[in-house]
């Protein structure tokens, strides 16, 4: 545990060099930050406000007249999440690790609030919370990266300490009662997707940490019993049981609840192979998909740029998984492998749903497309994430 | 960093650490695969499913082409008009169908809320008419009478009468120039079916939602034409209908304008003269079913000789082509096509049956020409012919001794072809027939045109029968199962002759050949196919294919697409029978059957041919028939349950051939009154803007030849009388032909002639005695 309080300096040996040389040095922070995910994650956001952007430039009932609000706020919101990342690389994962009952409560005191009168709703889901200065805050995606940092604080604590070489079943359940807390709050919002999320990131987790195999399948299939009790007992809103059954069937009613799918569809799928240029696609100056700045955002870069485009999303958050994967495996301490595991099931589950959801693969949930959607929590909370997986990187080994 | 544990490079979280890994790069080749089918694999549909989502096609509808008379009249043309109409997807999305609103627009047209339902339904199996049978996604037109004071209170108060829409719209008008209805011949339009629009879906000429389609007569024949192409423009909208662009404009095109070879004078004076004849026939008493007849139809065709061009064609009963335009009501319907109705939709010059009775006989003259006989004979006309104990009698039993095949036209003498029928089918083997007969008398009748549709362009034409010895086969294998069933030898009339046609009905008898041989039995023609036969004797021979379309002239005038005279085919007759025949033709009209309809006509001016004829018809009263020709016209007159040949048709034909040529009832021309001495052989001059220049037509030509106006009378015989709007009106036309027409009428107000001016009253006097001179059978 020397690393710790300033990781810009890692090490302690080799003579002190000054300028370039000590910027390019081998064992300097430049050379040992992930390239790859801060370059991609650069280039989605800014491809991200670009697409928002098309979505919303006409839109006069949203943007108050600006054709250029959503851009400026998607840049400011990309500067701020390069900032916390920048912050949390500063701190480090492993300083983090003492604050994360800070951390933890301060996330689940936040969506307790959200519930108060406090909260607001939007599109059937009460899960924000309304700031000053037309800035709202959704603390559900703040609670995604505090489970990952609690569980494995609590998973890793014992196994890194040498006395165990695998969480023992207390452990187990001790992470998961912090992580079911949470979901119950979010569950009654009720943000669903979230849920869903949160649950692929309790799996993760429980994967990466070594647990038995029992509490894997076992967890697999609670969740599976858990989905069914859900819906039976009715505790999802009309509106839920509605996208499911859109979902199932997009034709089911073409103007009503399959609407969201079905123009999605068209919109992406009209876009061929090199799409119809940036800002001149009909269905999306043409309004027709809702949400498009948000959770539809993918269905701009599939209209507009075509699969080129689509490819290119996919391909950029495949190179973020990627690396992200290598550092969970490359990693030292089981600590760091959580983590970035738990940030792999995040991002992997949230892509594969919200892309999902466009394609009509899977069903219609309110997720966002991490670093493309607007939205400034989801924006702040993967630039965290991100500054996560560099801190975690820049402090293996050199020898990995 | 050595003090690091390495616990996270245990074997157990690194082989869970690459199954995640494995499942996110599965998860997202997923998305790719998936991202390639939508887009590279499905993108063309997907594509055409986003151009149909934000273009909105606004229709313009094309003006349709008007229908004019040989001289430009007008016979049909468009009408603007208030139409108020509802949108059936609009009111279905109301929580009560609608109903309300209907209701409140029935109170804001003045129709009962019943009535406006009815029109707005959908029509199907069970659902009579009055009913909407075109698109349901097409606004269902209510009225097309709406006052604008209806009209305002609709588009004013829109929020009340939602899906209600109340527009100015051409709409379809039958103009009846001169009370010239043409009904049966013009047709009429109805909305264009989901079915017909899926069917002409990939042709050339597809239909839009809101077309209205010809369905009978030339509406229907000349639609592509007519028609034209509807313009549409093509908007680009957002989701919410506001308009981004104009994708894509097309002009409506209107539809061309189509002459055909109806006068509409003449027509109208064929159409009254046709009701007036029946009228009259009504008040005839007929002595063998000992009660009036009927005279329940009726048709006149007159056609042009040398072209078969027809000029008027007239079928009885009739009805009002106005009835069909912005949708039929339950009342008009049943009046048109109920069992009552006596179906006057159909067109019966060209789709009426009847036996042809004595007007046959030029077939079976030439006939026994081509069999070998000789046209001078002599042939016997006995006062009956008998075949084994069965007597076939001569028209009221007359006899007139040795006469020639000329004579026996003129006279009609049945027992004439009775024998040469008979001997014909002797020779080709009776009861036994040979192997290859020879079957003159039939052929001769395929040559002539019968038993084939004549090929005028009126849709629905009907063939008609030629009783030969394959129809007998064809119809006896049809028909004799239950022939035999209800057969009996010792039964009624009609129970004895079910068993013998189920005994031998397959064979051509010898009673079949003699009942054929003067038009009866089994034979079936139409009014169009004997004015073709009467038109070849005097053309010289040719079958023309009957027209009433002339000329196809394009919206702007430039493009004049004539529509030829067509032959089908040549009688089978030489030059010199065909010059026997006229003259024995010629002689009916001068002393045989018909030659007291046409006293007093110029025979040397305008020689006259004529032949008459009254079929009998099992279990009804008989049909006349009436055929004549000039060198010019052949006009044929029918009129079932109506009497004899001259007695029921002939004044009629006469005051049509009057007209004509402007010949007065003592026989003197007028070529001034003469509407139509020669054939209209120029088409109508088309002005440069594309419209074509139409005479005015008096209010009812045929009125004024039948009674002269009183105020007529008292007037002076020069032209331009200022109280008559019709003389007063500029007229456009150089054309002699109308001036004639406005002359003759001031001229025969001024004459001397007698008041009476209906001279059928006499003719029916005198029709009693007449009509046992007239052989027929």
């Amino acid at each position: 545990m020397t690393g710790g309080v300033n990781s810009f300096q890692v090490s302690g040996y080799g003579p002190e060099r000054a300028g370039w040389t000590r910027v390019f040095a081998r064992d300097s922070l430049a050379r040992r930050l992930d390239w790859p995910i801060l370059l991609s994650a650069i280039l989605l956001s800014l491809l991200g406000s670009l697409l928002v952007y098309s979505a919303t430039r006409n839109r006069t009932e949203l943007n108050q007249g600006d054709p250029y609000y959503f851009l400026v706020r998607h840049w400011l919101n990309t500067g701020i999440g390069l900032a916390l990342m920048i912050g949390a690389l500063w701190l480090g994962h492993r300083a983090l690790r003492t604050a994360v009952p800070l951390l933890y409560g301060a996330s689940v005191f936040l969506i307790l609030l959200v519930l108060t009168p406090l909260g607001s709703t939007i599109n059937g889901a009460h899960s924000w919370i309304k700031l000053p200065g037309g800035f709202s805050l959704q603390p559900s995606e703040f609670v995604k990266l505090t489970i990952i940092l609690g569980m494995a604080m609590l998973l890793a604590a014992r196994v890194d300490a040498g006395d165990k070489p695998y969480p023992d079943h207390r452990t187990v359940l001790q992470a998961l009662g912090l992580a079911v807390v949470p979901m119950l709050i979010v569950m009654l919002m009720p943000d669903l997707g979230s849920v869903m999320v949160m649950v692929v990131i309790v799996l993760g987790v429980l994967l990466a940490s070594g647990a038995s195999n029992r509490w894997v399948f076992g967890l697999l299939g609670a969740g599976a019993a858990g989905a069914v009790t859900v819906w039976q007992l009715g505790v999802l809103d009309e509106y839920q049981i509605n996208r499911f059954a859109a979902f199932a069937n997009p034709e089911l009613d073409p103007a009503g609840v399959g609407y969201n799918t079905n123009q999605a569809r068209i919109a992406i799928g009209s876009g061929g192979l090199t799409g119809s240029g940036l800002f001149h696609g009909s269905q999306t100056t043409g309004q027709f998909v809702p949400e498009q700045q948000t959770d539809f955002v993918f269905t701009v870069a599939g209209e507009e740029l075509g699969f080129v485009g689509g490819a290119l999303i996919i391909g950029l958050l495949g190179i973020i998984l990627w690396r992200a994967c290598r550092i969970a495996r490359d990693t030292t301490d089981l600590y760091g492998t959580i983590v970035a595991a738990g940030i792999v099931a995040w991002f992997a589950f949230q892509t594969f749903e919200n892309i999902g959801m466009t394609l009509g693969i899977m069903p219609v949930t309110g997720l966002p497309l991490p670093f493309v959607s607007y939205g400034g929590s989801s924006m702040f909370a993967v630039w965290l994430a991100v500054g996560l997986l560099q801190s975690i990187r820049i402090q293996r080994p050199m020898s990995a | 960093m050595t003090n690091i544990p390495e616990t996270g490079r245990n074997p157990r979280v690194q082989i869970r650490l690459v199954v995640i890994q494995v499942l996110v790069i599965s998860l997202l080749g997923t998305l790719g695969g998936r991202l390639w089918y939508l887009q590279i694999r499905e993108g063309d549909q997907y594509a055409k499913e986003a151009s149909g989502n934000h273009v909105q096609q606004v229709v313009q509808p094309a003006v349709r082409g008007s229908i004019l008379d040989a001289r430009g009249v007008a016979l049909a043309d468009n009408e603007t008009r208030l139409v108020v109409s509802a949108s059936r997807t609009e009111l279905l999305k109301m929580k009560d169908d609608g109903k309300a609103v209907l209701t409140k627009l029935a109170g804001v047209l003045g129709m009962t809320p019943k009535e406006v339902r009815e029109k707005v339904r959908l029509c199907d199996a069970e659902t009579p008419q009055p009913c909407w049978n075109g698109s349901p996604y097409q606004p269902i037109p209510i009225t097309d009478e709406a006052t604008p004071k209806q009209a305002l209170q609709i588009r004013e108060r829109a929020e009340d009468f939602p899906g209600i829409t109340a527009e100015p719209q051409a709409v379809r008008r039958y103009t009846s120039p001169g009370k010239a209805n043409t009904a049966q011949v013009l047709g009429y339009l109805s909305p264009v079916t989901d079915e017909e629009i899926q069917k002409a879906q990939d042709t050339d000429s597809p239909y839009l939602r809101s077309d209205m389609v010809g369905r009978s007569g030339i509406e229907r024949q000349y639609d592509k034409q007519l028609r034209g192409k509807a313009g549409v423009t093509r908007y680009e909208v957002d989701k919410l209908g506001r308009v981004l662009g104009q994708a894509e404009a097309d002009p409506a095109q209107p539809g061309a304008n189509l002459v055909t070879s109806i006068d509409a004078r003449v027509q109208r004076i064929a159409e009254y003269q046709l009701n007036e004849a029946m009228k009259d026939a009504r008040k005839v008493h007929d002595r063998n079913t000992n009660r009036n007849y009927e005279a329940d139809s009726g048709a006149v065709v007159v056609m042009e000789a040398k072209t078969g061009r027809v000029v008027a064609m007239a079928s009885n009963p009739t009805y009002d082509p106005n009835a069909w335009v912005g949708g039929i009501s339950a009342k008009d319907y049943a009046a048109l096509t109920g069992k009552k109705s006596n179906y006057p939709l159909l067109n019966r010059a060209t789709q009426g049956l009847s036996a042809p009775g004595s007007i046959f006989k030029v077939i079976p003259t030439a006939a026994a020409i081509q069999a070998g006989y000789s046209f001078e004979g002599p042939y016997e006309c006995s006062s009956s012919y008998s075949i084994g104990g069965q007597v076939f009698k001569n028209f009221e039993s007359q006899s007139f001794g040795g006469i020639s095949l000329g004579r026996a036209l003129e006279v009609s003498c049945d027992t004439v072809f009775y024998r040469l029928s008979h001997e014909e089918w002797k020779r080709d083997g009776g009861n036994k027939p040979k192997k290859d007969p020879n079957d003159w008398f039939y052929k001769t009748a395929h040559q002539f045109g019968l038993g084939e549709k004549t090929g005028i362009d009126l849709p629905n034409e009907v063939t008609g029968r030629v009783p030969d010895r394959q129809w007998k086969k064809d119809y006896w294998q049809a028909n004799k199962d239950a022939w035999c069933k209800t057969g009996k030898k010792d039964g009624s009339y009609a129970e004895r002759i079910a068993y013998e046609n189920c005994l031998e009905g397959n064979r051509l008898r010898a009673g079949d050949s003699v009942n054929y041989s003067i038009g009866q039995g089994d034979t079936l023609v139409t009014p169009i196919q004997m004015a073709t036969i009467y038109a070849a004797i005097s053309n010289g021979g040719t079958l023309y294919d009957p027209t009433v379309g002339k000329a196809v002239i394009s919206p702007d005038g430039k493009t004049v697409t004539e529509i030829e005279p067509k032959a089908h085919g040549k009688l089978p007759t030489s030059k010199k029978t065909l010059a026997q025949m006229d003259e024995a033709l010629a002689g009916v009209a001068t002393r045989g059957t018909a030659a007291w309809r046409f006293g007093g006509w110029p025979q040397d001016e305008i020689p006259m041919h004529a032949k008459t004829g009254t079929a009998e018809v099992y279990g009804k009263q008989t049909t006349s028939w009436f055929a004549t020709y000039t060198k010019d016209y052949s006009i044929v007159m029918t009129i079932s349950q109506g009497g004899t040949g001259s007695g029921a048709s002939g004044p009629a034909v006469r005051n049509i051939y009057n007209a004509l040529y402007g010949v007065s009832e003592d026989g003197e021309i007028d070529k001034k009154k003469a509407l139509l001495p020669t054939p209209q052989k120029t088409l109508p001059k088309v002005r440069t803007d594309g419209t074509i220049k139409s005479p005015k037509v008096s209010k009812d030509p045929a009125k004024e030849r039948a009674t002269p106006s009183p105020g007529a009378t008292a007037t002076t015989p020069q032209d331009g009388d200022p109280a008559d709007p019709q003389q007063a009106g500029t007229v456009p036309s150089p054309e002699n032909t109308n001036r004639d027409t406005r002359r003759r009428e001031r001229r025969r107000g001024g004459g001397p002639r007698r008041g009476d001016g209906r001279p059928r009253a006499r003719s029916r006097h005198r029709s009693g005695r007449t009509a046992s001179r007239e052989a027929a059978s």
